[in-house]
């Protein structure tokens, strides 16, 4: 009987369901999807070093997971408090006839469940499918062979999908079982006689309120972004997030209560057709979710900084990936390796004679020496870098020190400048295929890509032939600003600084810091060339030329432009994945809530649209005021977010500093406003159809 | 025989200054069979005292025993087996679940109780209340009539001790309504069906056998009528 009674509500309230049940299908699908890219055939064919950051993204995806799931298990929980709470009176009538609470826990029990079974299969069953197209995507973004496809089911990800939704419905029962049994039984059947308690907010205090309100988030927002500066430690962006918090929340509270307070003054606009009706009808409804409608908000503003800061991110590594990995090979090693040196304070000392005997050589002679057949390299280009605790970036901004240090406190002062001579770099460059340089005899030229970095650089070099003491000569600047430049290879531009001087500058042995060889790869094919990577590159077990270096106690380090590649695509592809898998999920989430919020309402509701009906509005003007109401209520959320967004972004752009571009943001920002205007744009339209189909219901 | 004793019933809302007295002191009782009419302006405090009647609502103070039984004795789940059993409740809106047909509706308080219900009473119900030819039609496509028709068959379906209802005519029109108490008159006299009826109309209740009035939560008359 019980199962029955069960099977025919959710029947019954299909309409209630759907988008709820929408949701949930579309959580386990995706839930399903990312955790089943590692055993997708894509991550079985890529190369060894790509593995290993698979697995790095495997692992960080298991964490979000944790946290998505808890963001699903909440909006499942809500959902249901929701769904209940509408059918007091239908529980009120079962009590009445004698069903006791246990038996009623025992209905929700059974649609939980029924709804749980069903949207996990659906979900499975469309997950599975789907991640067989997020294949072929992860292949194309990893490189990996693709020419044949299989169909890949993940029993992993399939049973981790399903503990983790049998868990969140689990929690659900717990939190039912306890809302119903705090319900009394008289209280139940007056669920609906009850006066709809329409609050209203002193209009005086919403003002008053959305001014303090907006004043925190201009405070928030002058923070993160005209006072970045100040941001460097990460206990510091906690109280600009509590303010942006707080600030949402009152602006929730005091919105409605503010906007009818303003709109009233505007006679023409409030007493425009149906102007009146959607203005009330919106300030009842928000100030019964303040909190949801802050939550959504804060969730979108979520979605949008994490996915369009992230593609960013991934498009400014993609582009300056390739602009800096120009040669195949980067080998360096510390020049002059002392008898000791002082690391955090305490003296350590080398004892290895070979490896400070070494470290007199170029590495070109290393090589040699260790058994490198040099035929494998091509267009060798070495050269040395200088060093002097006489040259440290304090040293560098003399006496504007102490005004950059205030901006930038967090900055390891104490560095000393890399000193390269103008022709050594000018070799590098060449074969680079980048800018080369001329100097006078008495100038020096700073190279910096690092954005923050050369900022600060530039604020001294503005002067105009800003003087510098290198290797006890003067020297003044040739530009009044940073050059751009590199000697070594990475994966964007993260050049601190380097000075460039006239090959005629008295620079000691002493002062020889490193050595840096560049060469390319002597092979025509990319068979061959992944043939000569094995000297230098691979994971950790397999053996090459650095690694027996290394474990001779000889310490020699590199990059190959392979493996900077894998890494930064890697990199690149985690970021875009975690963002998007995080995005989806919050954007489903707080559609969902509104959603059903929304519709529920109508349902609700349907009698106040009958007397506008009944006073003489048509259906045009009827169906008017339902899309403005559902429109501005959906639309709320997002606008704030949005505004939050734009100083959010600019700040994860700042800290991530030369890691994401500003040039990179136009197209992130067209593709987070495509997938959030499908999504969004997606719940809102059938919230809209749908509430029109419950208005014009009969009774 | 005594089926129903009510004693000292009491039952506030607030405090102090807010202080309401919806019951303040109600005692009478009841004997099998008995038709009661309690009549009251709104707000006299008579549907509060149907549903404590009922066990839906609980008493400030004050005892109620049906079948000598003290209902507020009971606990929970007991409480909810009272009403099942013991109690048979109609509503001025019928109250009927929307997503069951006439006959579902009627047997569910048995179906509740893991009871098979008895087909002879049934068809006998479903044709003393004229329901014969809507008994798989669902309530919203019934008339007002019809759907009062159905909760009383609900009501009834498990012999309850008493029947409790509620402005049972609230809703419907004057042919309709004359055919409910119509009904209730038959149950009455049928199956000595013990009645309580609340209402604010005096015509109404002038079809009971006895009648007590409230106001302001303490009867001030109580006669028999036949």
């Amino acid at each position: 009987m019980l199962f029955k009674l069960s099977i025919k509500n959710m029947t019954k309230s299909i309409k209630d369901y759907a988008i709820y049940f929408l949701t949930l299908v579309l959580g386990v699908a995706i839930f399903y999807m990312f955790n089943s890219l590692d055993s997708q055939q894509a991550m079985l064919e890529v190369s060894q070093s790509t593995r290993s950051i698979i697995e790095l993204m495997i692992g960080m995806l298991g964490f979000v997971s944790v946290f998505v799931s808890v963001v699903l298990g909440l909006l499942i929980v809500y959902a249901n408090n929701f769904l209940i709470n509408r059918r007091k009176k239908e529980f009120g009538i079962y009590m009445t006839l004698g069903m006791g609470k246990r038996q009623i826990s025992k209905i929700i029990l059974l649609e939980t469940i029924l709804v749980g079974i069903i949207s996990l299969g659906i979900g499975l069953v469309i997950g599975i499918f789907s991640s067989q197209f997020m294949s072929i995507l992860v292949a194309k973004l990893f490189e990996a062979d693709m020419s044949e496809f299989h169909f890949v089911f993940s029993k992993e990800a399939c049973i981790k999908t399903c503990i983790y939704f049998a868990v969140m419905y689990l929690a659900v029962m717990i939190f039912n079982t306890m809302t119903i049994s705090r319900y009394k039984l008289i209280n139940l059947l007056n669920a609906t006689k009850k006066n709809e308690k329409v609050k209203m907010k002193n209009p005086f205090l919403a003002v008053l309120v959305f001014i303090f309100g907006s004043s925190i988030l201009g405070y928030a927002y002058w923070k993160v972004t005209g006072d970045v500066g100040s941001m460097n430690t990460a206990e510091k962006i906690l109280p600009p997030i509590l303010m942006g918090i707080v600030g949402t929340v009152l602006i929730f509270w005091s919105l409605s209560g503010f906007i009818i307070t303003v709109i009233q003054k505007m006679k023409n606009i409030y007493f425009k057709d149906t102007n009146m009706f959607v203005l009330r009808q919106i300030n009842n409804k928000i100030n019964t979710m303040v909190a949801s409608m802050s939550v959504i908000c804060l969730m979108l503003f979520m979605t949008i900084s994490i996915l369009s800061s992230s593609l960013a991110l991934r498009n400014t590594m993609q582009r300056e990936l390739v602009e800096m990995t120009p040669v195949d090979l980067n080998l360096y090693k510390t020049a002059n390796l002392p008898e000791s040196y002082m690391k955090y304070g305490v003296e350590h000392k080398i004892t290895n004679e070979k490896q400070r005997e070494d470290s007199k050589h170029p590495i070109y002679e290393t090589l040699i020496n260790n058994g490198l057949d040099m035929n494998v390299l091509k267009d060798i280009v070495e050269i040395e870098v200088y060093a002097t605790n006489n040259l440290t970036w304090e040293t560098f901004f003399g006496d504007s020190l102490n005004e950059v240090k205030e901006k930038f406190p967090g900055l390891a002062y104490g560095t000393a400048e890399e000193i390269v001579k103008i022709s050594d770099y000018n070799k590098m460059a060449k074969l680079y295929g980048i800018n080369e340089y001329e100097l006078n005899e008495d100038e020096y030229i700073v190279l910096c890509d690092f954005d923050s970095q050369t900022e600060l650089r530039n604020k001294v070099l503005a002067k105009g032939n800003y003087p510098l003491t290198i290797a006890g000569k003067e020297y003044k600047s040739k530009y009044n600003k940073c050059q751009e430049g590199f000697i070594m290879m990475s994966t964007s531009h993260t050049n601190l600084g380097i000075i460039l001087v006239p090959d005629s500058c008295p620079l000691t042995e002493e002062m020889k810091e490193m050595y840096l060889l560049s060469a390319n790869y002597n092979a025509e094919t990319e068979e061959e060339k992944k043939e000569i990577e094995k000297n230098f590159a691979g994971n950790q077990n397999s053996s090459n030329l650095i690694k027996s270096l290394n474990d001779n106690g000889i310490e020699l380090d590199g990059f190959t432009k392979i493996s900077l590649m894998e890494a930064s695509v890697g990199i690149a592809t985690i970021v875009t994945f975690i963002a998007i898998y995080l995005g989806i999920i919050f954007l489903i989430a707080s559609s969902a809530i509104l959603a059903l919020k929304q519709l529920t309402d109508s349902s609700d509701n349907k009698q106040r649209y009958t007397i506008l009906r009944k006073i003489g509005c048509d259906e045009k003007m009827i169906n008017k005021a339902l899309f403005r109401q559902i429109g501005i209520f959906f639309g709320m959320p997002l606008i704030l977010a949005i505004i939050h967004s734009i100083f959010g972004i600019q700040f994860a752009i700042t800290i991530m500093s030369g890691l994401a571009s500003k040039d990179d943001l136009l197209p992130s920002i067209i593709a987070t406003v495509v997938i959030i205007g499908v999504i969004y744009g997606s719940y809102f339209l059938a919230t809209y159809f749908e509430g029109k189909n419950i208005i014009k219901e009969e009774e | 025989m005594e089926i129903l004793r009510v004693k000292d019933l009491c039952k506030f809302y607030g405090k102090n200054e807010t202080l309401v007295k919806a019951l303040d002191g109600v005692s009478f009782s009841v004997n099998k069979g008995e038709f009661v009419a309690v009549v009251g302006a709104s707000g006299s405090g008579k549907s509060t005292l149907l549903h404590i009647l009922g066990g839906v609502d609980k008493p400030s103070s004050g005892k109620v025993y049906v079948d000598n039984q003290d209902v507020f004795k009971l606990n929970e789940s007991n409480l909810a087996v009272f009403r099942r059993r013991q109690v048979g409740l109609i509503y001025q809106f019928y109250n009927l679940i929307p997503i069951l047909n006439v006959e579902e509706n009627i047997t569910l308080p048995l179906l509740l109780d893991g009871r098979k219900p008895d087909e002879t009473y049934l068809n006998e119900l479903i044709d003393t209340l004229g329901l014969r030819s809507r008994v798989k039609h669902l309530p919203n496509e019934l008339s007002g009539g019809q759907q009062q028709r159905v909760s009383i068959g609900r009501a009834l379906m498990n012999r309850p001790a008493v029947l409790l209802a509620d402005e049972p005519t609230g809703n419907l029109d004057s042919k309709a309504s004359k055919e409910i108490i119509e009904l209730l008159k038959l149950s009455n006299k049928k199956y000595e069906q013990t009645i309580i009826m609340i209402t604010h109309d005096q015509n109404l209740a002038l079809n009971a056998d006895r009648i007590i009035t409230i106001d302001d939560g303490k009867i001030v008359s109580d006669k028999k009528v036949r």
